[in-house]
């Protein structure tokens, strides 16, 4: 009795035959190929017919456009094939693992969707009479109120609409209270190395000037250093905790109690509040200012997929700087502090950040995520955040460097180095190697402090199950490049587009389409 | 002419009263594919440390540091159509700007070809 053929494939066929042979289309099965919109269509297709325009005396003075315009000609079913078949080209986070070190790439449970789409929160408008509004305001003010209790801080700024805008948000708090002190001199900010990129290009935005401060080897702050540093001319510290390196600052009080002593004041890169969250409070650590991504930590859409959201926790010491507007519950009622009522409620504010009153649908999606886990369901995705980490550390340490391994326990996040890997093989070779085993890479080359960084974040979102794939693909692409299997070099193989040339891509971007005969001419 | 060597991986040559700046072979291969470089304007003054150019390879975008104080007269032109010079030719073609210093004696401080060789040896 022969084996049961468990392949599918006829015996005849072999896999060379399979996977060499071309066909017309160029597509493969379910994996189509697909044009440039401009390629495709006919400019005589419309999707929608339109009346005849009425005839009009122009009143543009010249201006009115004499050319084509170049819009593409496609009928509704050509644009809605084209961009689903574009769509079947990406990676997402509901296809499979997300590894993005230092983006939190977690599920978005799909309740959170449920909750934004209500029509209350989803059709409002932002100048409605507040009346007509109390229940999102509601909304906004409970979820400032789980914010500032899972921090342990004294007040919250909602408004700012994601991390890089939250972080200037508190850079600007600091000012402030400087200013209001009269501390106009203190115009120097110590990041550490191991920060955020962010961090320093908002100190610089907000007008400070940056100086490093360096890692130790076990890669984290040098607090005899910072202290060295501090005096009259610092305004503070910018500070990632836990930091690029996945790991934990166990001396942020000692390094919050220096900064105090010496009149600066601490802002922490709340990013990776998600290793952290329900376990230790930064009120107690000695922050003054920390913002947190509801997309990364409450889990809604984000990176390329949807909108931030960062809102801003303050110490007692510069709540009174923050920025408006502000919801506030007066006698049962929700009311707004704007510019006109801040006189009485909120004197010192520094401004205002945004038109309005911040990210409504990721208010509500964080406010769900936060309820629907509750405090335990809270400390428990901090907890299997970083054993999912920790996990991934152990399993991959002995064929991948971990520059950390020695350092402890990492938090939500592994990071490797190219170290090891053959003349010839860089970081950038597993990255793509990945792409072949089906998941989208880690973060590469980032945090700058680790040569040839990968930095893993598997996050608490996945099963063992799935880990135990991403284990095994990266062990098998890691030792392929320890093999020198040159193939791993020109990898992606079997991506619908294979490696680019980002240097050429860098070098001379071509941004604009243009008909080929034209493009040729213009070479 | 002379040729020193900061930690920051920049060469200066002082030839006369004026110095030409840029980044050593080191440098730019640690940072791969160069793709755009900015240098600094005519006229500009910097302290030494003071970031003076700014380089941007595929793999990342970093500063470079003005090796000493002075002022600069010159950034090279050529880089901005053809940042691929740094690759190609870093300690010649791919200078990155051309300066007076203020004060020679900084040139003390810095590091002969054999000593900088020395010091990316142990890197």
């Amino acid at each position: 009795m022969s084996a049961i053929n468990q392949s599918g494939w006829r015996p005849e066929m072999t896999p060379e035959r399979r996977s060499n042979e071309a066909t017309f289309t160029g597509n493969r099965a379910l994996m189509l190929e697909e044009a440039l919109i401009f390629e495709i269509g006919s400019l005589d297709t419309t999707g929608v017919d339109f009346a005849e325009a009425p005839k009009a005396a122009s009143r543009l003075g010249g201006l009115e456009r004499h050319k084509d315009i170049g819009l593409p000609g496609l009928s509704e079913p050509e644009a809605v094939r084209h961009y689903t078949r574009l769509s079947r080209q990406n990676y997402a986070i509901d296809l499979g693992l997300f590894p993005l070190g230092s983006c939190t790439m977690k599920h978005n449970p799909r309740l959170n969707e449920r909750m934004a789409r209500l029509p209350g929160f989803a059709d409002v408008h932002p100048l409605q009479p507040v009346d007509t509004v109390q229940g999102a305001f509601e909304v906004i003010h409970q979820l400032a109120h789980w914010l500032v209790t899972l921090t342990g801080m004294h007040s919250v700024a909602m408004s700012p609409k994601a991390g890089a805008h939250g972080e200037l948000c508190g850079v600007l708090a600091i000012r402030a209270a400087l200013d209001a002190k009269g501390q106009q001199s203190r115009k120097v900010l110590l990041v550490p190395e191991s920060a955020h990129g962010t961090n320093p290009a908002t100190a610089a935005f907000a007008g400070f000037s940056v100086e490093d401060i360096p890692a130790t080897e076990a890669g984290r702050v040098d607090l005899e250093a910072l202290k060295a540093r501090l005096g009259p001319d610092v305004a503070g510290v910018m500070i990632t905790n836990p930091n690029t390196c996945g790991l934990f600052e166990p001396d942020m009080k000692a390094i919050s109690d220096a900064v105090h002593a010496a009149g600066g004041y601490v802002y922490c890169d709340g990013a990776n509040f998600n290793a952290i969250v329900g376990r230790v409070r930064p009120g107690d650590l000695g922050i003054d200012a920390m913002h947190i991504n509801l997309h990364k930590t409450f889990s809604t859409p984000h990176g390329g997929g949807g909108p931030g959201s960062g809102p801003v926790v303050l110490s007692a010491a510069l709540a009174p700087y923050a920025p408006l507007p502000f919801v506030e519950e007066q006698d049962g009622k929700f009311i707004l502090i704007e510019e006109e009522t801040a006189g009485e409620h909120h004197a010192d504010s520094f401004g205002r950040m945004v038109s309005f009153h911040g990210q409504m649908g990721m208010f509500t999606r964080a406010l769900t995520y936060i309820l629907s886990h509750g405090a335990d369901g809270l400390r428990q995705v901090a907890e299997d955040s970083v054993l999912n980490a920790n996990y991934v550390l152990r399993s991959l340490e002995d064929v991948l460097d971990a520059p950390f391994a020695n350092s402890g326990p990492c938090m939500h996040e592994a990071i490797f180095s190219d170290k090891g890997l053959p003349e010839g093989f860089s970081t950038l070779d597993i990255a793509k190697g990945l792409i072949d085993e089906g998941f989208h890479p880690m973060t590469v080359y980032f945090p700058l402090v680790v040569h040839g960084a990968m930095l893993v974040e598997p996050t608490e979102t996945e099963s063992k199950a799935a880990l135990d794939q991403f284990i095994g693909a990266c062990r098998s692409v890691a030792e392929r490049a320890k093999a020198g299997d040159a193939a791993l070099k020109s990898a992606p193989h079997f991506a619908p587009r294979r490696r680019l040339d980002e240097t050429q891509a860098a070098r001379k971007p071509v941004l604009v389409w243009k008909e080929p005969a034209q493009a040729e001419a213009a070479e | 002419m002379s040729r020193y060597f900061t930690e920051d991986h920049e060469w200066i040559d002082l030839d006369g009263e004026i110095a030409t700046v840029g980044i050593t072979d080191y440098a730019q291969s640690q940072l791969g594919d160069i793709v755009f470089v900015e240098v600094p304007e005519d006229g500009k003054q910097v302290a030494k440390g003071d970031d003076a150019a700014v380089v941007e390879s595929v793999k990342a975008a970093s500063d470079v540091y003005a090796p000493v104080s002075g002022t600069v007269i010159e950034g090279n032109p050529a880089l901005e159509g053809e940042p691929a010079l740094v690759n190609e030719d870093p300690e010649g073609d791919g200078w990155f700007f051309k300066m007076t210093l203020s004060d020679t004696s900084e040139l003390d401080s810095l590091m002969d070809e054999a000593a900088y060789a020395d010091f990316v040896s142990k890197l």
